[in-house]
């Protein structure tokens, strides 16, 4: 075997990996950045032009809300539910639990996540039902559940799991021995939180909360599922520019409402790279 | 009924017999294609040696592809399986819930393959911008049929249609006789539009009625869209996408769609109404079309036969739905009057949109119909 070839060979091994990123992500990326630019098999600016439009601008805005809103509502309670774990015996079965818990409960999404939330506060949903006979009060009102709100609700759902699996390695990461350091040195407990471990662990804390945002911003079969009455949030709006038996040749548009989204999932993915760094040089 | 069997007797055995001759001439190895080739180009039953050389084609197909067809929409599922009995042929349904549109993008996706769909069944506006895809075919029964709902040349032909109707649960709430009841307090949280009206057409048509009810007409559709404005805002509408399963539990008590779904739903649930609101009578008939890269023409020319032939029609009125040949097939007899008589009333004269007025309709729509949904 020559040199050149035993030097090629471990890549050889990526090949796979890098066919199916080739199939299934760089080839479609190209093709959303390109159909963005035609209209009727010409080069257009039209659908481009079309995203300034008032009703892409709000379901854009509308995106951007329900993903900050369920990341920051899930970072928060993940962290602190993380926080708790972490505090208990290592190998303890509170850990265990947990932690496969939230492994699988993160992958909780789409048809099953949404026929889960309207068997349990849909019309005749069991807590709904119960609100109605035992406290009289009316917890499904005008179908918010099928809404923004009830999105925001449902996303968090799987959110707060999410965050639990990717921050619990940061604090993990935090060492005993700082704490004893700070202690020793009189710190109180504000102090330690403020100065050592809170600058320490903020940025693996935003990093994930802008993975969550991402999560949140990209999930569709969830919302498919739960929101048939407009389309609130631009996976929804591209849904109906493709199937639309209404309004018609509207495909194109769909993909610069897709490139529209892929912009925003690199600026925030950027970002986390950018915290993912600065969070690594400390907790090795 | 019997007078079409002998016609068609006597145009089978003079075309069997040029057929044999054809076959004398051709060369033997070519024949399997040249079947397939000629029922795709086949604009009649005639074209292929009658009726009974369409069955026998289509039967050599064994298969037959449909896709978007609930069972519940029109009798679809009674019509499958009469189908699949009669002429034992098996029918594949693909996405029975699927949309008008994903049938287009399903034949493209799917084209060439043994997998495409080989006959659609489309609301107004996707089935008029596609007639590109369709092969134009003459059913037996095409002259029965008027003018208004077929293409001159059999491109697409109406296949069956309905008014657009108030279902409601008569346990649940109160009696509804015109659409301005449905603002009431009694239906807070009740009132169910089946999907979304920039994206379905039953949906969209039930704007259309809205507006007719509401000083509106078939070129301006802003009435309707009002009405579901004022309707949100008493906390009436219900964004849920109603189906069969909902309406059965409760979910959705009052449903705006077709009369034919409606009106299916009485069958499970006795004490489900349906109405026509009088005065706003909005009509809408499906266009029924076969796909020119069908992968079974022969069986796709035969699902066409069936469904414009008596028996299918009165498949339909067993669905609820108003067969296209319903006037013709009552003076003749054929009609089934009991089935048509359990049809909802329609008092006033009927709204159905052009093309050029669903467009404009549907441009005002899509900019104004996030107002409502938010």
């Amino acid at each position: 075997m020559s040199r050149g070839v035993r030097r090629l060979a471990p890549a050889l091994g990526l090949v796979p990996f890098f066919g199916y990123l080739t199939i299934f992500l760089i080839i479609p990326t190209i093709a959303v950045v390109v159909g963005a630019f035609v209209e009727k098999d010409q080069a257009s600016l039209s659908n481009i032009k079309a995203l300034g439009d008032n009703v892409v601008l709000r379901t854009l805005w509308h995106s951007i809300v329900l993903s900050a809103e369920s990341a920051i509502i899930g970072a928060v309670l993940g962290a602190l539910l993380a926080y708790a774990v972490v505090t208990g015996k290592p190998d303890g079965l509170l850990r265990r639990t947990v932690t496969s818990a939230c492994g699988v409960l993160a992958q909780f999404g789409g048809v099953t996540l949404a026929f889960a939330f309207i068997a349990t506060l849909g019309f005749s949903g069991v807590v709904t039902e119960a609100g109605r006979d035992v406290f009289g009060i009316d917890l499904f009102g005008s179908g918010w559940l099928f809404g923004l709100k009830g999105l925001t609700l449902v996303y968090t759902y799987f959110q707060i799991p999410l965050m639990v699996i990717v921050f619990l390695p940061s604090l993990d990461g935090m060492r005993v021995q700082w704490r004893e350091a700070a202690e020793s040195l009189g710190a109180t407990t504000w102090q330690f939180w403020r100065y050592v471990a809170g600058p320490l662990l903020l940025p693996a804390f935003l990093g994930s909360t802008l993975l969550l945002f991402a999560n949140a911003f990209a999930a569709y079969a969830t919302a498919a599922a739960l929101v048939s009455q407009g389309s609130p949030i631009l996976p929804l709006l591209i849904r109906n520019a493709l199937t639309s038996e209404i309004v018609l040749g509207q495909s194109h548009l769909a993909f610069a409402l897709a490139l529209d989204m892929i912009v925003v999932v690199v600026i925030v993915m950027t970002l986390y790279a950018l915290l993912l760094r600065r969070t690594s040089r400390w907790l090795r | 009924m019997k007078r079409t069997t002998r016609n068609a007797a006597l145009v089978i055995s003079v075309v069997a017999i040029s057929l044999g001759a054809a076959a004398c001439g051709g060369p033997p190895d070519k024949k399997d294609s040249d079947s397939t080739t000629k029922a795709a180009s086949a604009t009649s039953a005639k074209d292929l040696g009658g009726m009974k050389a369409l069955v026998e084609a289509a039967q050599k197909e064994g298969e037959l592809n449909v896709i978007a067809l609930p069972p519940t929409w029109a009798n679809y599922g009674e019509i499958i399986k009469a189908f699949g009995k009669k002429y034992d042929i098996k029918v594949n349904s693909a996405q029975p819930d699927a949309a008008s549109q994903d049938e287009i993008n399903a034949a493209n996706t799917l084209k060439g393959t043994k997998r495409a769909p080989d006959v659609f069944d489309l609301g107004q506006s996707v089935a008029l911008a596609n007639t590109k895809m369709f092969a134009p075919y003459k059913v037996a029964t095409f002259d029965s049929i008027p003018e208004e709902f077929k293409d001159a040349n059999g491109t697409w032909v109406n296949d069956y249609g309905g008014y657009m109707s108030i279902g409601f649960d008569t346990k649940k709430v109160p009696e509804v006789t015109s659409l301005n009841d449905l603002l009431g307090a009694k239906y807070k949280g009740k009132v169910a539009l089946n999907g979304d009206p920039t994206q379905a057409g039953a949906a969209f048509s039930g704007v259309v009625m809205a507006s007719v009810a509401n000083g509106g007409s078939a070129d301006d559709i802003a009435p309707g869209v009002n009405f579901f404005q004022k309707l949100k805002k008493a906390g009436n509408f219900l964004p849920v996408d109603p189906t069969p399963a909902t309406i059965e539990s409760g979910q959705t008590p009052v449903v705006i769609d077709w009369d034919y779904t409606n009106a299916a739903e009485t069958a499970k649930l006795p004490s489900w109404k349906v109405v026509v609101p009088e005065g706003a009578a909005v009509g809408g008939y499906y266009y029924q079309a076969i796909n020119k890269d069908a992968p079974h023409p022969a069986a796709a020319r035969l699902w066409q036969e069936f469904l414009y032939s008596d028996e299918g029609q009165n498949l339909f009125l067993g669905g609820g739905a108003r067969p296209v040949r319903a006037d013709a097939m009552k003076s003749d007899g054929t009609l089934d009057e009991a089935l048509f008589g359990k049809l909802p009333e329609v008092k006033g004269a009927p709204v159905l949109l052009t093309e050029a007025q669903t467009k404009t309709a549907a441009d005002y729509l899509s900019k104004n119909w996030s107002k409502v949904a938010g």
